[in-house]
């Protein structure tokens, strides 16, 4: 792009040529670049930050005493009468530090939300691409758009407050607040991400495979089933693949609704404790440096890494849904 | 560009102009029992003190005892004592040991549903609820109703004092469901007809308090100021105030008002018991002395 | 390609086009049930957006006057205003702003006029900037009180307090930056859109007018971005006002006795007093209108300012149509 410095304008002693212009522009070109480093090495430091305070997990000796990585994995004694199994429970005489109750916790709710979630974004997303009158679109952008701006903290007391309440009322459940009323609150935060992204690639979709159809004679039924769906899926798949990142990092809602418990069984409507809420209501108690600090550090690299991997895997797709569209023509 | 940036930089220099060390504010940090305690204790010393500056915040005891150990607090409010651990860790990184003051008594109250018929229960008794060896209501004499019992997050002192003095030491049961503060419990309890929770007296509204036994041949008591005074209570326990060393300055300033009648009474007004006469009086005889001499 | 009108339909046995279009009436094709379907689940979107709404509404709109607005809490947060948490919300996502927008907008500048676009390090800096956008705001969170409060706070402390704990503690400070950091990627997305639509023309003349690269950014490419930077500030503040996560053990508190004025002071929010209040406030049932109240100003606060973003996009849009 920049031309400044080509025999023609050599000549001109202009605008722009003096040597203070050029040793500013040098000296902005540094500072920009660095600025863009400073974008880089924040998700670096992110990693090697929360990675040093996670490693003596691995690592120390003094952590060892108190926690090791497989004493997170296998089962443990707490009770004489009762078998072995996975318990959560770091401040105790005996401290006990299971992972997966609050894998589980997390997978539970998220899967609760995507479950939730997807039929109405999915649905929603194909009305406003497919069928909806110009004014139903006019509706539906803005509620997405007003949803997407509710603080979770707000979902959260919505849950916690009213809908736990009516839910367990509704279906007559055990508890109130479980692994399936933080799950609806968490889908509820993430349909718009879904639909957003849904949205786009059903839109994607060139006009011409609709309008050959449509000139074959198909239904609108027909077009959106055979045409449509499938050529925006790798890009649905990947909406729903981001909603799962979203969900499965969120904090706040299950920090509030879930019940915190770090259960180890099947039924969604039992109460869980996921990653997330572990780490924000514990982190505030530890000591610095304790076993439990970096457990609960190895806890957030955990769900920093799963994050990561699951919009990888997201952006793989819409990647290979652009590449799908625009190398298939014909 | 070049007047946003001089008033970046104005700004920045106005607000760093304001930094210094803390200056003359006490911090309390720790207990969720008392962190009501801990507010209208400070509103209304700074009403009779002007220019003491106290600010109070919650999180649970070892929150505050975890805070005054890194220092970022100079009271920690505590629902339990400290264990030996805490106060080396106090006196190898703060350099004295910690100084703990008794400031309110309170009793631990188990809370259940208004409606629900059970009306009293021995500590063993609540023990197995809590670790998941009685599952049904029936068992007790009430309906044929499954238990959800409710506690507090791990943070909490109240959880620590529950877990050393019911529990034996002993684990929760994984099914328990934890909730961040007394009063989340309370609202919880309030809410579930068949649910069970614990926590300090001073919260308690909308639901109903179960008379506890030692065991199944002691009498059964409910945490009354009488009962809660004299021990009878089996939960009766003291709230703690914890200072790097002796209080000094400011802070002995505070804790004095705190152990005086008029900071006694706001004990009562929020809903604890006060320290037993014998020792407020003794600690009001030291501070005449200290103030007379 | 065999004769089109004898084409294998998919659904039907028919071979020819029109007769599947006689079959089936003009209400039977209008009347599929996709269509409807969709409809239906497009609504129920629309309706949890007005059931929350309402119920936010009807709870809070009684206790919404100046007075709670301006006044302070009392009665242990039962009674009074939540001025403090106002306060403490607007200083934040000032800092932030402070903090965020250079850094984004440089880096978008960077992205798409410094950078070679098969370079391995623009490359990264895009891949960098698309995975900040995914972290979750714990993480964020335990960032902030690692790297901030302990590593460099802690550093400053021991190089220019000699050792008193100043800034090696929960701070606004921190808060800040921390969420700086989180809405970095939002500043960047919308940078960049602004530039995008800027014609390139303009930039042609003004290099050959002989201006230097920065020389062109900054009189010729910024200035006319202004609306998109604006844009995306406003959506970083939105987000930034109501992420709880990152502030919770970084500086936000319950009841100060002080509004903030220094930059290592602990302050009060809008999204953390509504989490303290709903789970550990002394008397929830007492609480319950202050809480509705404070939820509802947190809400029209965040779209009052998403508002405002979509109006000025509108109006980008306009002025680009010229």
């Amino acid at each position: 792009m920049p031309i400044h410095d080509s025999p023609v304008t050599r000549q001109r002693p202009s605008y722009g040529l003096r040597a203070k212009d050029r040793r500013r522009d040098t000296i902005m070109k540094y500072v920009i670049t660095a600025s863009a480093f400073g974008a880089i090495a924040v998700i670096v430091l992110i990693f090697v930050f929360i990675g040093r305070e996670a490693l003596p997990v691995i690592t120390s000796a003094e952590v060892h005493e108190e926690v090791t990585l497989k004493g997170m994995v296998t089962p443990v004694e707490w009770r004489a009468t009762k078998p072995k199994t996975y318990i959560w429970q770091p401040v105790s005489e005996v401290p006990k530090y299971s992972l997966f109750p609050l894998l589980l916790g997390s997978l539970k709710a998220t899967f609760v939300a995507i479950l939730f979630a997807t039929p109405f974004a999915v649905g929603a997303a194909m009305y406003s691409s497919e069928f909806a009158p110009r004014r139903a679109r006019e509706i539906i952008k803005p509620v997405i758009e007003m949803l997407a701006g509710i603080p979770s903290v707000v979902l959260g007391f919505f849950a916690l407050i009213v809908m736990a309440g009516w839910l367990k009322d509704a279906f007559d459940w055990k508890y109130r607040l479980n692994a399936t009323s933080a799950g609806i609150a968490l889908g509820i935060a993430v349909i718009p991400i879904i639909f957003t992204v849904a949205e786009e690639a059903l839109r994607a979709v060139p006009r011409q495979y609709r309008e050959a159809a449509l000139a074959l004679g198909a239904s609108p039924w027909q077009i959106a089933r055979r045409i449509v769906l499938p050529a925006a899926a790798p890009g649905i798949f990947a909406a729903v693949a981001l909603g799962f990142g979203r969900a499965i990092g969120e904090t706040m809602i299950v920090l509030m609704a879930s019940g915190n418990a770090a259960t180890w069984t099947l039924p969604l409507t039992d109460s869980v404790r996921t990653m997330s809420a572990t780490v924000a209501a514990e982190m505030a108690e530890v000591v610095n440096g304790s076993a439990h600090y970096h457990v609960l550090f190895f806890i957030g690299a955990l769900l920093f890494i799963l994050t990561f991997l699951i919009n990888l895997v997201g952006e793989l797709y819409v990647g290979r849904l652009k590449r799908r569209l625009t190398g298939s023509a014909g | 560009m070049k007047t946003k940036l001089l008033l970046a930089v104005a700004i920045g220099a106005i607000m760093t102009a304001g930094i210094g060390v803390a200056g003359s504010s006490i911090t309390l940090k720790g207990s969720d029992t008392m962190v009501i305690l801990g507010q209208r204790w400070a509103e209304n010393y700074m009403a009779a003190n002007k220019g003491a500056v106290i600010q109070v915040t919650g999180g649970g005891s070892g929150t505050g005892i975890a805070a005054l150990i890194n220092g970022s607090a100079d009271i920690a409010q505590s629902s339990r004592a400290m264990k030996d651990k805490e106060k080396l860790e106090v006196k190898t990184k703060r350099g004295a040991e910690p100084s703990e003051i008794a400031t309110a008594m309170d009793g631990l109250a188990i809370y259940v549903h208004e409606g629900n018929p059970v009306a009293k229960l021995t500590l063993a008794t609540i023990k197995e609820i809590y670790q998941g060896d009685i599952l049904n209501w029936n068992e007790l004499g009430g309906p044929d109703e499954e238990i959800v019992v409710y506690s507090r997050e791990n943070n909490s002192g109240t959880y620590a004092y529950f877990k050393e003095f019911v529990l034996m030491t002993e684990d929760f049961a994984p099914a328990v469901q934890t909730l961040p503060g007394t009063a989340s419990i309370i609202n919880a309890v309030s809410k579930d007809e068949w649910s069970i929770g614990y926590g300090g007296i001073g919260y308690s509204s909308g639901v109903k308090i179960l008379a506890v036994a030692n065991n199944d041949s002691s009498a059964y008591f409910e945490p009354t100021e009488a009962n809660v005074e004299s021990g009878l209570y089996p939960l009766a326990r003291p709230l703690f105030w914890y200072t790097i060393g002796e209080p000094t300055g400011d802070i002995k300033g505070l804790v004095d008002w705190v152990l005086s009648p008029a900071g006694q009474k706001v004990v009562t007004d929020v809903g604890y018991y006060p320290l037993p006469k014998a020792k407020t009086d003794e600690k009001a005889e030291t501070a005449a002395d200290a103030n007379g001499e | 390609m065999a004769d089109p009108t004898t084409i294998q339909r998919p659904d039907t046995a028919q071979s020819e086009p029109r007769e599947f279009l006689a079959r089936k009436s003009r209400w039977k094709r209008f009347l599929s049930p996709l269509p409807i379907l969709t409809g239906f689940l497009a609504a129920c979107v629309v309706a949890m957006l007005v059931i929350i709404l309402w119920n936010v509404i009807a709870g809070g709109i009684g206790r919404l006057t100046w007075e709670f607005l301006s006044g302070a809490p009392t009665h242990g947060m039962a009674e009074g205003g939540i001025f403090p948490a106002i306060f403490g919300t607007v200083f934040l996502v000032i800092l932030m702003t402070i903090a965020v927008i250079p850094l984004g907008v440089a880096t978008a500048v960077y992205l798409r006029y410094y950078a070679r676009p098969d370079a391995w390090f623009s490359r990264a800096v895009r891949v960098a900037v698309n995975n900040l956008a995914g972290v979750p705001a714990i993480v964020f969170g335990l960032f902030g009180l690692g790297f901030f409060i302990q590593f460099v706070g802690k550093g400053i402390d021991n190089t220019f307090f000699g050792g008193t704990l100043t800034f090696g503690q929960p701070a606004i400070i921190w808060a800040s930056l921390t969420l700086a950091l989180l809405t970095l990627p939002v500043v960047i997305v919308a940078t960049e859109e602004a530039m995008r639509s800027l014609p390139n023309d303009y930039l042609e003349a003004s290099y050959a007018l002989g201006a230097t690269r920065w020389q062109t950014i900054s009189r010729v490419v910024i200035p006319n971005s202004m609306t998109g930077i604006l844009t995306g500030g406003i959506l970083a503040v939105s987000r930034g006002a109501g992420e709880v996560a990152p502030i919770m053990f970084t500086g936000a508190a319950y009841f100060l006795p002080y509004l903030p004025k220094k930059l290592n002071d602990q302050f009060m929010e809008l999204g953390y007093h509504v989490y303290v209040m709903s789970t550990q406030s002394p008397d929830v049932e007492a609480t319950l209108p202050v809480l509705y109240s404070t939820v509802l100003v947190l809400l029209l606060l965040t779209f009052a300012l998403n508002a405002l973003a979509v109006l000025i996009r509108y109006r980008l849009r306009g002025r680009q149509a010229v």
